[in-house]
């Protein structure tokens, strides 16, 4: 039998695909798997078992990290989105001089490394003597989430109609108006998405929370790494499940959420 | 009346002066048309009546009050944008409501006139979907409907009809022109399409590089341009340059330098009075000449001049022939109507006579720079190229 390249194409298509699919998923699906198996080491099968997912809701600092978490990442969201809608709005109008410098200003701690953000981060509290605790991860927070917001709600403005705004004003809205009922909620799906990508963000960062938070204030990566450190790892994987769970149910309802904020405006 | 009236108005964007000087009366219930090429100023002088921009220098009045100043939510001017700008976030009918709903009138109130507007541009059924689910001249019909309902005095239209293909063109041309008899308002409408500006307006104005070339009724700007500009934008044309040369009492004889014929007859009734001893440029348009191979009678008032086919170009409701006549190539637009004497058709390199009408020559311009021969508009409808021929 002869191979048509065609068929050697489809052949290394499918065989890259596997190859993604299977990287990307055995582990977590593993993970999954593992945290109901009734084992203290990821050593075969033991048996069924919800033990693990009971204990971590029996574990007081389990529950503090999280609390924490939650509360980091639910300010940081919320204040990053706020200030990346007002950044994006302010370097809306191309005739500004200094838009493109201050772009890049913005952008800039995309490309820096975590470890520099955190080191720098810790350096700057320890020298203006503020106490490491949730104010300072709060701050931290926010500096590298502000560029996400910005980046993911000014590309969203950068394709608006603006004949839709003087459309709106021809039709005898005025400029408040036009920008709650025209403008915004066309710049809604950038911002729910930038908020999102914030709250991602913030909850599962290890490295800027590692440098800016001292002792006393974990948030849920930090109390895992301890943990894995210390050699358990079987709660870790219930909790890990039941994040993964809770990120697949707020990409879910990000629809819904917008939808329900267009007709409410 | 409510009468817009354009004061001198100019509009400067840094150094370059979009609008120059513009005066114009506007009558009430009229449909009036910008036509001009692309960067002629119709669409800024179209913005500056919506109030979307300013202008730098004159006044715009609405009847009696000033309204040069006031922004566009305190206008009783509305627009229908070229790409019709619906809310992509809101239903047809909120879309259509949307003028009401500002102006805080009551729910059934705002139901019952977005009905009665719906109905008006046929969109009945159609209230419950979204912008990106209706075509584009549903769009368009949407758009109307948005823009009357606030029930404004002039509704100003911007290239409405660019984004539509030619058949949907025609359509929307002629409910255009009904709904305009039907609300009984004044049409401002811009475009480049010279054939919707012809059929739809009842005067229009010529525009080209900020200024008003020729206003006036369609047929009168086609049968009578005042300017080399305006015989070129609207239509084709035939441009003959040359001397005066005796005037008597009913034409006069003209000497073109480059051997057309040595005695054009044009109607004594001319517009201009001409002296002998001046240069002149004449329009002739292609369709009043008519065109055979037998020589005509000859008559006191029609002109006859001889001349060789060069090139036959077949547009399927008329054929154009270039007709070469001494150093000149004549534009000749002739139907296919077989009731002619010669049914033969017309060949290449054949010799033909050419006649026509002696008040179908129109005086253009008198005291031309240059003798104006052959002129071609480019893609702005600029004259890009003037032929020059040597002097007799």
């Amino acid at each position: 039998m002869k191979l048509s390249p065609t068929k050697v194409y489809k052949g290394l298509n499918l065989t890259a695909f596997s190859l993604v699919m299977i990287f990307l998923y055995i582990p977590i699906l593993i993970l999954i798997v593992f945290s109901f198996n009734d084992s203290r080491i990821i050593s075969g099968w033991q048996g069924f078992t919800f033990k693990y997912y009971i204990q971590l809701f029996h574990n007081p600092a389990i529950g503090e990290a999280f609390r924490n978490t939650m509360l980091i990442a639910g300010l940081s969201t919320v204040i990053s989105t706020t200030l990346g809608i007002m950044a994006a709005l302010g370097l809306e109008n191309k005739q500004f001089k200094a838009r493109k410098g201050l772009l890049a200003l913005i952008y800039t701690p995309l490309v820096i490394p975590d470890i520099l953000m955190g080191v720098s981060l810790a350096l700057l509290f320890n020298f203006t003597r503020i106490n490491t605790g949730m104010v300072t991860v709060l701050i931290a927070h926010v500096t590298f989430c502000i560029s996400y917001t910005v980046i993911v709600i000014q590309s969203r403005l950068e394709g608006f109609d603006y004949s839709l705004v003087e459309a709106a004003a021809d039709l005898g809205a005025k400029p408040h108006y036009i920008f709650w009922r025209i403008k915004f909620p066309l710049m809604l799906p950038g911002i729910i998405a930038a908020a999102l990508l914030a709250f991602t963000l913030s909850i599962d960062d290890f490295i800027i929370t590692f440098f800016t938070s001292g002792r006393g204030f974990d948030t849920l990566p930090i109390y895992v790494e301890g943990t894995i450190r210390r050699g358990t790892i079987t709660t870790i994987n219930a909790l890990s499940t039941l994040m993964i769970g809770f990120t697949l149910f707020l990409v879910v309802i990000t629809k819904r959420i917008r939808k329900i904020l267009i007709s409410a405006l | 009346m409510e009468n817009i009236i354009l004061h001198n108005i100019s509009k400067d964007f840094g150094t370059f002066r979009a609008v120059d000087g513009v005066n114009l009366t506007i009558k009430s219930g009229e449909l009036f048309s910008f036509l001009g090429p692309s960067g002629c100023g119709k669409t800024t002088l179209l913005r500056m009546i919506a109030g979307f921009e300013t202008p730098t220098e004159g006044s715009i009045y609405l009847g009696d009050k000033n309204i040069s100043d006031l922004p566009p939510y305190k206008r009783e001017v509305n627009t229908i944008f070229q790409n019709y700008s619906l809310f992509p976030h809101m239903t047809v009918f909120d879309n259509v409501a949307f003028g009401l709903k500002i102006k805080k009138r009551p729910k059934t109130e705002i139901k019952d006139r977005v009905h009665e507007m719906l109905k008006l541009v046929k969109m009945e059924d159609q209230a419950n979907k979204y912008p990106d689910q209706i075509s584009g001249g549903q769009k368009q019909r949407i758009a109307i409907a948005r823009a009357l309902i606030n029930k404004p005095r002039v509704l100003l239209l911007d290239e409405p009809l660019a984004a539509l293909d030619l058949k949907l063109r025609q359509h929307m041309l002629i409910e255009l022109m009904d709904i305009h008899d039907a609300v009984g308002i004044t049409f401002i409408y811009v475009t480049h399409d010279q054939g919707e500006a012809m059929s739809i307006s009842d005067r229009l104005a010529v525009m080209n590089q900020g200024k008003i070339v020729q206003e006036g009724p369609p047929d009168d700007i086609y049968e009578r341009p005042t300017s080399i500009f305006s015989a070129y934008f609207i239509g084709e044309t035939n441009l003959i340059t040359g001397d005066v040369y005796k005037v008597y009492d009913d034409y006069l004889e003209l000497h073109c330098p480059d051997g057309t014929g040595k005695m054009l007859k044009l109607d004594s009734s001319f517009h201009k009075p001409v002296s002998e001893g001046t240069r002149i440029t004449l329009s002739l348009r292609p369709e009043k000449i008519a065109i055979s191979r037998f020589k005509p009678r000859p008559q006191d008032d029609i002109n006859i001049i001889k001349g060789q086919i060069e090139d036959i170009l077949y547009l399927g409701s008329h054929t154009q022939y270039i007709v070469r006549v001494g150093k000149l190539k004549f534009r000749v637009f002739s139907q296919h109507k077989r009731v002619y004497f010669d049914d033969k058709a017309l060949d290449w390199e054949e010799e033909v006579w050419l006649f026509w009408h002696d008040t179908d020559t129109w005086l253009i311009e008198d005291n031309p720079l240059d003798i104006l021969t052959d002129a071609e508009l480019d893609d702005n409808g600029n004259l890009q190229r003037y032929v020059k021929r040597s002097k007799v």
